[in-house]
């Protein structure tokens, strides 16, 4: 038998239907795969009694021919998702020891389909970050190196922990999240597949909250197909979440394979960045060059408002991040720092509980609000992002079906090669945090690698509830790169 | 519009004018929380009536209960105020032990309810008109116990996210009379919508007041909030403190800082609680877990025909329709159940319009007075309404006389029972019977020649021969006839 984690999801489907092999061999088969990489850092809780457990009840349904759609499969979960009776921290030291009561709604319907979870990912703190640096568990190491070298990378953030363990084979999939880029950075960093739904196409129920205008759960996949599997199951409305959005959820993985033929692909000239290194522009040509292949037509379109999208983002995320980590204050879960004094108890758990850029995030957030600021900030921001909107919906009222840009604009970096400066950083979502502004759905492809051979990635932006056409699209692209899977050194 | 005058406070160098505006916090009659569907019922054993997004547990997000939008709209209405169809919740963030989530989900630059009035009735039948700045949705916090240990304190979430309505006033009030009957009125409203049951023993109305002083018609003075006042009788007594204990800093040539303070019912006095330094900044933004609260025209308009009748409406109709003095339509309409009682009477009565006026002097001056010396609530009364009605036919149709009627009210309130059975089974039937009452007045006058003799001279002295005839019928003769009888014979 072949290495049972060198499959994708839709080829383990496959052979758990056809009783080729178990699912408690495909999940035992991972948990070995999990215990031999914990170099890697992408898990900070492994659950392998449980995983053989709900291996085994699924092995029971697919006996019966009750299996659902995702029947067996061995996945793993982000530590932002709250999993009943299962730690969850947010790789945040303030939430210590915190076991929630409940299950997030995201993962409660990939269980209802018969996903095994075999423990939890690795994230940035509270989901904060762009490589997976600021965990409370330390960081992760990408699965993928410069050639020749031994310098560890970091897998992207703040989603690292599901990137790395997907692209070491350690998962067929992984929970995400994306606030501004979460999903898609890390995705490209490590040549796997991330998708960022429409806002409001998933239930945000029980997702640590990062920044709630902007939080989106989605999938990252080994393939564009195992990615549509996922979001199948992963998304729906929830009556526990109201900015969740009544629609049908469609057949994702039925969009494979369709035809891109005349779709009108906007390629926005605010994304040359200058200084933009000259294989990503590259990339960029070959990508469009293989959606025009496929029967699509190439356009240059403008978004005006591009060059505004990050320093809003910085506003209103963590305006909404001070506000939503509030609750974090030592009275009822979590870490408590004792003090002589109610406010002194406030401000030890906090200090000690949340990591540097937390707290910076929540300062930021607090100044940003604070009476004589609000309108020239936050009010501000949020104009900006009418606008920035306001640019996506002029195009799409033109005919552009999607747009295609680079996912960042670089490959993965080493790890405490940019901790000095916070913007240095932030500029990594420079990219991506555009589709979060304007709740559209966004989707990271691995299109290539760098003269290092770091994987690079593309992203396409969709229409608001249109991932169907990012699937059809990223699989072009997909087919055209080929896969990429990093030589194991674990 | 313009205040009603109130009474100014006379100080040391003129006359002073009291300015007042009260924000009441009315907690919505529902069953569950205005985020999650926890239990708002009072009592409970601590923390028994808490959910996940209560405690704020992370991930939890709040979900409308549409009820409490509801019951906001209809109370908006009952309060003649504008509704409005799209509102917004915002955050007010700081941080309480009691607060859970670190920020209070309210409504700021866009409540649901805007601008307003309600007619409000003032001493000597004189009612002034108060204007209403807003009303609100928020969610209450929770409650520190700090005296279970010396040690540590303790929170109690029951009450935590139990909706409130903020209903704040123009500063339209002069005086503690004013402020009291504006908060009685309110009350009385809320209590007829049904959307609070004004219990403020249990704290689901209280009201913060801002008070300041000024010259009669002169410029606003710097006002001070007195916070969370439970008490009708307790919110004129410190606004009464505090405007003398403003007056007196400024006749000392002091000025008046403004701050939050707390009324000490004991003592009788406000005191400090934080200054305008202390003030939070609530950092207040549009809460990102909630879309902006819509509902249609349609939605308003079903809910306004729906609302039920309104003391004022009740008021006027007891007056046009039973020709009941405004001053008795006002005790009667006061508080719903009173009002609910009467209602109750007419609907029993044979003849509503008749004796419509009769039942009301029943209800207010025997019922009423009689509760009210027995320390007795109206739901209590021994005697109920379709029994009152009763008694008031039997008067109205000439069965018993009003005297007699007062002992029968009596047996009820004692020993219960039909009122016309009782009637029948004591012999208190008034007699009418011409026959009966004829021999009795013959005997009477053929025993007194020397009563006749007088009251030919003093047609008045006529009493004094009703006032025998009555008692040896045992009070049972209709005075009317007997009077009628008497005239005739003693030829007056």
């Amino acid at each position: 038998m072949t290495d049972l984690t060198s499959l994708t999801l839709a080829e383990a489907r496959t052979g758990l239907a056809n009783k080729t092999f178990t699912s408690l061999e495909l999940t035992d088969a991972h948990l070995k795969a999990i215990a031999a990489a914990r170099a890697l850092n992408a898990f900070v809780l492994e659950t392998p009694d449980q995983a053989r457990t709900m291996a085994r009840d699924a092995d029971a349904k697919i006996v019966k021919g009750q299996g659902g759609p995702l029947a067996g499969i061995p996945l793993g979960i982000k530590d932002l998702f709250a999993t009943k009776g299962v730690r969850t921290t947010a790789c945040s030291k303030i939430l210590d020891n915190f076991v929630p009561t409940y299950e997030s709604t995201v993962t409660s319907q990939i269980w209802r389909d018969g996903a095994v979870m075999l423990g939890k990912l690795n994230n940035d703190e509270f989901a904060m970050g762009s490589s997976n640096e600021t965990s409370c568990f330390g960081p992760v190491a990408n699965p993928w190196r410069r050639e020749g070298s031994n310098t560890t990378l970091v897998p992207g953030g703040s989603s690292g922990g599901s990137a790395s363990a997907v692209a070491a084979l350690l998962c067929m999939g992984a929970t995400a999240t994306d606030t501004g880029g979460s999903i898609r950075q890390p995705a490209a960093f490590t040549a796997t597949v991330g998708m960022k739904p429409t806002y409001g196409r998933c239930s945000r129920w029980g997702i640590v909250a990062f920044a709630s205008s902007l939080d989106q759960a989605g999938p990252i996949g080994r393939t564009v197909r195992d990615a549509s599997i996922l979001m199948r199951s992963m998304a729906g409305h929830d009556p526990k979440d109201t900015t969740s959005v009544d629609r049908e959820v469609p057949d994702f993985e039925a969009a494979i394979g369709k035809s891109v033929k005349g779709m009108k692909i906007g390629l926005p000239k605010e994304y040359r960045l200058d200084g933009m290194p000259a294989e990503i522009e590259k990339l960029w040509s070959e990508g469009a060059a293989w959606l025009k292949a496929a029967g699509a037509e190439l356009v240059e379109i403008s978004l005006p408002h591009t060059k505004y999208a990050l320093p809003a983002y910085y506003i209103v995320a963590p305006a909404e991040a001070s506000s939503n980590l509030a609750r974090y204050d030592g009275v009822r879960y979590g870490l408590r720092v004792p003090g002589r004094s109610i406010g002194e108890l406030y401000e030890h758990t906090r200090g000690q509980g949340f990591g540097a850029e937390v707290r910076r995030r929540v300062m930021i957030g607090t100044y940003v609000l604070s009476a004589g600021y609000y309108d020239a900030y936050y009010l501000r921001a949020q104009k900006v992002r009418t606008l920035i909107k306001k640019d996506f919906e002029d195009c799409f009222a033109k005919g552009v079906t999607a747009i295609l840009t680079p996912a960042t604009p670089s490959a993965a970096f080493g790890i405490g090669e940019k901790g000095a400066d916070p913007v240095e950083m932030y500029l990594n979502d420079i990219f991506t945090v555009t589709v979060n502004m304007a709740g559209l759905p966004g989707i990271a492809v691995p299109a290539g690698k760098d003269a290092q051979g770091l994987p690079l990635g593309l992203q396409l932006i969709g229409r608001p509830f249109d991932e169907e056409t990012l699937f059809s699209l990223g699989e072009v692209i997909e087919q055209a790169a080929g896969r990429f899977t990093p030589p194991k050194w674990w | 519009m313009t205040a009603a005058k109130g009474k100014l406070i006379r100080g040391s160098t003129g006359d002073w004018e009291v300015v007042i505006g009260l924000e009441v916090h009315a907690q919505v009659t529902s069953n569950s929380k205005l985020f999650s569907g926890a239990s708002t019922a009072f009592g409970g054993e601590p923390n028994s009536h808490v959910s996940l997004v209560d405690a704020a547990m992370p991930g939890m997000l709040p979900v409308i209960n549409e009820e409490c939008v509801r019951q906001a709209v209809r109370t908006g209405l009952g309060l003649n105020a504008q509704i409005n169809r799209r509102s917004v919740f915002d955050r007010k963030n700081y941080f309480y032990p009691d607060l859970p989530q670190g920020y209070q989900i309210s409504q700021y630059k866009s409540p649901i309810v805007g601008e307003g009035e309600i007619v409000v009735e003032l001493e000597g039948g004189k009612t002034a008109t108060v204007g209403i700045e807003r009303l609100h949705l928020e969610q209450d916090a929770g409650k520190s116990l700090h005296d279970q240990r010396p040690e540590v304190s303790f929170v109690d979430l029951n009450r935590s996210g139990v909706a409130l309505m903020e209903i704040v006033s123009k500063p339209d009030l002069r005086d503690a009379e004013q402020a009291k009957a504006y908060v009685t009125k309110l009350r009385s409203i809320l209590r007829y919508l049904g959307t609070c049951d004004g219990d403020m023993e249990k704290g689901n109305l209280r009201a913060d007041v801002n008070v300041s002083v000024r010259r009669p018609g002169g410029p606003l003075g710097t006002r001070c909030e007195i916070k969370n006042m439970n008490s009708i009788n307790f919110i004129g007594q410190a606004i009464e403190y505090e405007a003398r204990r403003q007056v007196e800093i400024i006749e000392d040539g002091g000025t008046i800082e403004q701050e939050t303070r707390l009324f000490d019912p004991n003592k009788g006095e406000t005191r400090s609680m934080r200054t305008k330094e202390e003030a939070h900044d609530y950092r207040y933004f549009p809460d990102p877990d909630l879309l902006p609260l819509e509902f249609s025209e349609a939605y308003v308009e079903k809910l306004k025909a729906e609302l039920p009748e309104l003391p004022d409406q009740k008021k006027a109709r007891f007056m046009s329709e039973l020709g009941l003095s405004p001053y008795d339509a006002g005790v009667l309409v006061a508080e719903r159940e009173s009002a609910d009682f009467y209602e109750t009477v007419l609907e029993n009565l044979a003849h509503k319009v008749r004796d419509g006026k009769l039942a009301a002097n029943w209800v207010i001056n025997e019922l009423f007075g009689r509760l009210n010396k027995e320390g007795r609530d109206i739901s209590a009364s021994p005697v109920s309404a379709p029994q009152l009605a009763a008694i008031v036919d039997l008067i109205g149709e000439g069965t018993i006389s009003g005297k007699i009627a007062k002992d029968l009210f009596e047996i009820v309130w004692t020993g219960g029972g039909d009122p016309r059975a009782l009637v029948e089974a004591r012999g208190m039937k008034q007699v009418t019977d011409l026959s009966a009452i004829e021999k009795a007045v013959d005997d009477i006058i053929s025993a007194n020649p020397d009563k006749v003799a007088q009251v030919k001279a003093k047609p008045a002295a006529i009493q004094w021969f009703v006032g025998q005839v009555m008692k040896s019928s045992g009070g049972k003769a209709n005075p009317q006839a007997v009077n009628d009888l008497l005239k005739s014979k003693l030829g007056i």
